[in-house]
């Protein structure tokens, strides 16, 4: 597994993609640095981009990495090598990849405007660790779908109404119900949804860290009880985890079936 | 090697219905068949890329399964050469050998088929017939106990296939067994031991080269394959 890792981390990192979306980060946290000057307003501002984009990018970058390895998935496939050594090197390859991209584009300005001096450090780490995560959850749910579809606009097709469905209709939904609902106590229905929408609980995580979960009203309060605590926190994380496992588990599971 | 009773169906579609064969060593068998009749779905079947729904494929005495060992001992020449197209073709080779972890041998090789010229350029920018040079390269380069070719003399010049023969023959006194499919009879007829007649998803004919030619009283082996497709034709 790991040399299927290493020849598709070999292969994106000559992708001019893999640049592109580390300039973008690159120049949005150092753009943003440079014009307030503020280290915990650029988290703030970061968040909302990390929130939408690392899904998005981790989604596109799936599917289209998947349909476009289709040749050498097909080379390997005829190797002594076991199926699920050569998709998780192929999953890992590309999730690592994006990481790195990410992690690298917000980090090298920060560091360069002297994040270690403050006491922001762990905000950071927050906002890099559900960064992290999501595009892992997202890349996965890509590949899930693609393995799925033979056919790449279909694939493309369900990854991104799940993307869509998960960073804007899902919210919208939850906001409905919660209109339509406001005389019953909902809170802990609200926490429990949140739970099944990685993008939503990686911003819940993010905003409790960064101390603006008043802005949330009385819910926010309620998250702040369960989520504030050591084991809510773990909670939180063991379901993005989750998140991560079962789609992979469950791609692994099509590709141990499926005929090439 | 060993297939034994081989149902495999996509959807509705049932490609193979029963077909049974073996791979002896120091032997070529060929296989023949129209298109459509199943011969790529029974290769990739005996490589594991596509999963039989019924019956039963060992090799080396081992039922195949879900194991992926067994592919150690196989050189697999497909039927397209599709290629991670960036990549130069020393760096595929040498990712080939390192994946497979086999001492590998290609010199010989790249001498034989005139690839050294190509080895510092992209796939991407290979003709037809010089790809199908670099995936005779990946099948051979590996001291392979079972060769399966699927057709792998497509796109080859007059000069090229007669290499590729010699080196089979060479393979073949070296007491490997060699399965390949083929639309070219005379090759067949002039290569194979034993030749499978796949017509349908079903073994047709199975036997010596010899003994098809008499069955159809002395015709040529081409006369003979025309005679058999027109008659299920007419069927």
């Amino acid at each position: 597994m790991l040399k299927v890792l290493k020849y598709s981390f070999y292969d994106l990192s000559r992708s001019r993609w893999t640049y592109a979306y580390l300039l973008f980060f690159l120049l949005l946290t150092f753009g943003l640095l440079n014009f307030s000057h503020d280290l915990s307003k650029t988290i703030i501002s970061l968040m909302n981009v990390v929130l939408i984009l690392t899904p998005l990018i981790g989604t596109l970058f799936g599917a289209l990495y998947y349909y476009n390895s289709k040749e050498f998935i097909d080379l390997l496939l005829a190797l002594p090598l076991p199926r699920r050594s050569i998709f998780l090197g192929k999953y890992l390859g590309l999730s690592l990849s994006l990481s790195a991209s990410f992690v690298i584009g917000i980090l090298a300005p920060m560091l360069l405007f002297g994040i270690l001096s403050t006491g922001l450090v762990l905000n950071l780490v927050i906002l890099m660790s559900t960064g992290v995560l999501l595009t892992f959850i997202f890349t996965a749910i890509a590949f899930l779908v693609s393995i799925r579809f033979e056919h790449p606009i279909r694939g493309f097709g369900a990854a991104i109404f799940i993307w869509l469905f998960l960073a804007v209709i899902y919210d919208g939904i939850l906001l409905l119900i919660l209109i339509w609902f406001e005389h019953y106590p909902l809170d802990h229905f609200a926490l429990l949804m949140t739970l099944f929408n990685p993008v939503d609980l990686s911003r819940v995580l993010i905003m409790l860290q960064l101390d603006i979960s008043a802005l949330m009203g009385y819910t926010g309060a309620v998250f702040r009880k369960f989520l504030g605590t050591s084991l809510g926190m773990s909670i939180a994380y063991a379901t993005l985890l989750t998140w991560i496992i079962v789609p992979v588990f469950a791609f692994l599971w099509l590709a141990r079936r499926k005929d090439f | 090697m060993i297939v034994r009773d081989l149902y495999k169906s996509y959807r509705k579609h049932q490609v193979l219905k029963g077909v049974s064969l073996g791979l002896d060593p120091g032997r070529i068998t060929a296989v023949l068949g129209p298109n459509g009749s199943g011969k790529t779905t029974l290769i990739k079947c005996m490589l594991g890329m596509v999963i039989g729904q019924q019956g039963e494929i060992s090799a080396n005495g081992k039922n195949i399964g879900h194991d992926y060992l067994y592919r150690k001992d196989i050189g697999y020449l497909p039927q397209i050469a599709r290629f991670p197209e960036n990549l130069k073709v020393r760096e595929l080779v040498s990712m080939v050998k390192d994946l497979r972890n086999q001492p590998a041998n290609y010199e010989e090789l790249v001498s034989r088929f005139g690839l050294g010229p190509f080895m510092q350029k992209p796939l991407r920018n290979l003709s037809g017939g010089t790809r199908q040079k670099v995936n005779i390269l990946l099948a051979f380069m590996f001291d392979s106990r079972y060769y399966i070719l699927d057709e792998p003399t497509a796109g080859l010049d007059p000069l090229s296939l007669q290499r590729f023969k010699e080196m089979l023959l060479n393979e073949k006194q070296k007491g490997k067994a060699v399965l390949m499919t083929t639309h070219m009879v005379h090759l067949a007829e002039e290569m194979a031991d034993e030749v499978v007649f796949l017509l349908e998803g079903k073994v047709y004919f199975h036997g010596g080269v010899q003994e098809l030619k008499d069955t159809y009283d002395g015709m040529n082996l081409e006369a003979a394959i025309a005679n058999i497709l027109s008659l299920q034709e007419h069927a």
